[in-house]
């Protein structure tokens, strides 16, 4: 079975990742909602493409056109995108063109458009890729979903270098919907004091992150991808042995981890998941948070993998991310954990290379 | 007739998400498709869509296209001529 490397990364965020910086100068936002910070699209997407792209398409095809030039290739034999809303704002233009207009008029561009799989097509006209592309819509695994696609394929000798991703993008309707549920924070919070706000609801918000998976090391390999694992309905009371059993089919125990990613929002109705694993067999070790960085959306959980394949290339944790006082001196084995007001929960297991 | 040559210009930029361009880039006569403004068949799906909302006309034969969407001068032609609204 062969290894699978993280050759590259790009990414799109709410911080300044797009110039592959580390998290060097972090924005402390203060709001509701916090949108993604935009590179200079034309210089990656020719203005006459670009017109009929919405922000979801523009970010995802610039995280994987930053992944591809470093990673030193042009192509791959596969592109697999995780999208939680797909293209939500074009598919909130046409729908509301149809109402407006009475059923009379539908508007062409943002309905050819609007289907979750336009990032990954795109993607694939921009680079002159006519290999395997999908893309999975699984609410908060649909980045794990691609990556467990991803890593079979290597594994099993389908592919060698496969392009991955996630990406979502804010819809002002769509955020609307999810403040009118309270599924985000009436209160503006800042970005430092999230886990500090104790109420309801998350701070949403927007991003592409884009990985080359290949089967070989190279001179940019950040890390080696070992295993995910997704669960769709996980009690808080089974975590702790799914997980133990997750760690074993891997060979690995809980005390040989280093560091713990984890995708605490600041909801205090289901931090308690975070919590429960990071209080119970992780007392001793390095824990780490993002989501006051990126924001909750259906695929972060792609910025965590971009975040965890940094510090296992770097060896080293920015300050900002830290949840406890535990400092570990090199990193080898790194554990991601994230869901979704207890859904959708996933295990990532990445290893210094 | 001038008003609606502007009106169009505005809406066409607008409709197609014509980013850099101003109304003033664009020549009365200009070609809006091929070597022209360099419009494809999509932007001709939105402009068959805007006529029919904008003006009240409603395209059948897709040959009649080519002809009226050749310039903002034959559009505005058209509409003058066939508008209902």
């Amino acid at each position: 079975m062969k290894q699978v490397y993280v050759n590259s990364v790009g990414s799109i965020s709410t911080q300044k990742t797009f110039d592959g910086s580390f998290l060097e100068d972090v924005i402390d936002h203060e709001d509701h909602v916090i949108h993604a910070m935009d590179p200079v699209y034309k210089d990656y997407i020719p203005p006459a493409a670009a017109r009929r792209m919405a922000k979801g398409i523009k970010m995802g095809i610039v995280a994987s056109k930053i992944a591809l030039t470093e990673a030193g290739i042009d192509n791959v034999d596969a592109i697999i995108t995780g999208t939680g809303m797909g293209c939500v704002r074009d598919s909130e233009k046409f729908v509301s063109a149809i109402i407006d207009n009475d059923e009379q008029f539908l508007t062409p561009t943002p309905f050819i458009q609007s289907t979750h799989n336009t990032v990954g097509g795109q993607i694939a006209l921009e680079i002159q890729c006519k290999g395997y592309n999908f893309t999975y819509v699984h609410a908060a695994i649909s980045f794990e979903s691609a990556l467990l696609d991803a890593l079979m394929q290597i594994q099993e000798e389908e592919a060698n270098h496969i392009l991955i991703g996630g990406v979502d993008e804010l819809g002002d309707h769509t955020v609307k919907i999810h403040q009118v549920i309270n599924h985000i924070k009436t209160e503006k919070v800042k970005s430092s004091q999230l886990l500090a706000s104790k109420t309801s609801g998350a701070v949403f918000g927007e991003g592409a992150n884009f990985f080359v998976l290949s089967s070989e090391k190279g001179e940019t390999s950040y890390a080696e991808v070992l295993d995910t694992k997704t669960f769709n309905t996980l009690e808080k009371d089974q975590l702790q042995s799914e997980l133990n059993i997750f760690l074993k089919a891997n060979n690995i125990e809980a005390n040989d981890i280093d560091l713990l990613v984890l995708g605490n929002n600041g909801d205090v109705d289901f931090d308690d998941y975070y919590n429960a694993l990071a209080q119970d067999l992780f007392t001793q070790t390095q824990q780490v948070y993002f989501k006051h960085l990126s924001g909750e959306f259906n695929t972060v959980s792609s910025f965590g993998f971009w975040l965890a394949s940094n510090i296992l290339k770097h060896q080293s944790v920015p300050e900002v991310i830290k949840l406890n006082h535990t400092q570990t001196v090199q990193f080898d084995n790194v554990l991601l954990y994230n869901q979704y007001r207890g859904e959708n929960h996933s295990f990532t297991l990445l290893k210094k290379c | 007739m001038d008003a609606l040559k502007q009106e169009l210009k505005e809406n066409i930029i607008e409709q197609l998400n014509l980013e850099d361009m101003s109304p003033a880039d664009i020549a009365d006569d200009d070609m809006l498709f091929g070597d022209g403004l360099g419009l494809d068949s999509i932007d001709a799906l939105e402009l068959i869509v805007m006529l029919d909302k904008n003006y009240g006309i409603k395209l059948t034969d897709p040959k009649e296209g080519r002809s009226i969407f050749e310039s903002i001068n034959t559009m505005a032609t058209y509409i003058s001529e066939h508008r209902t609204k």
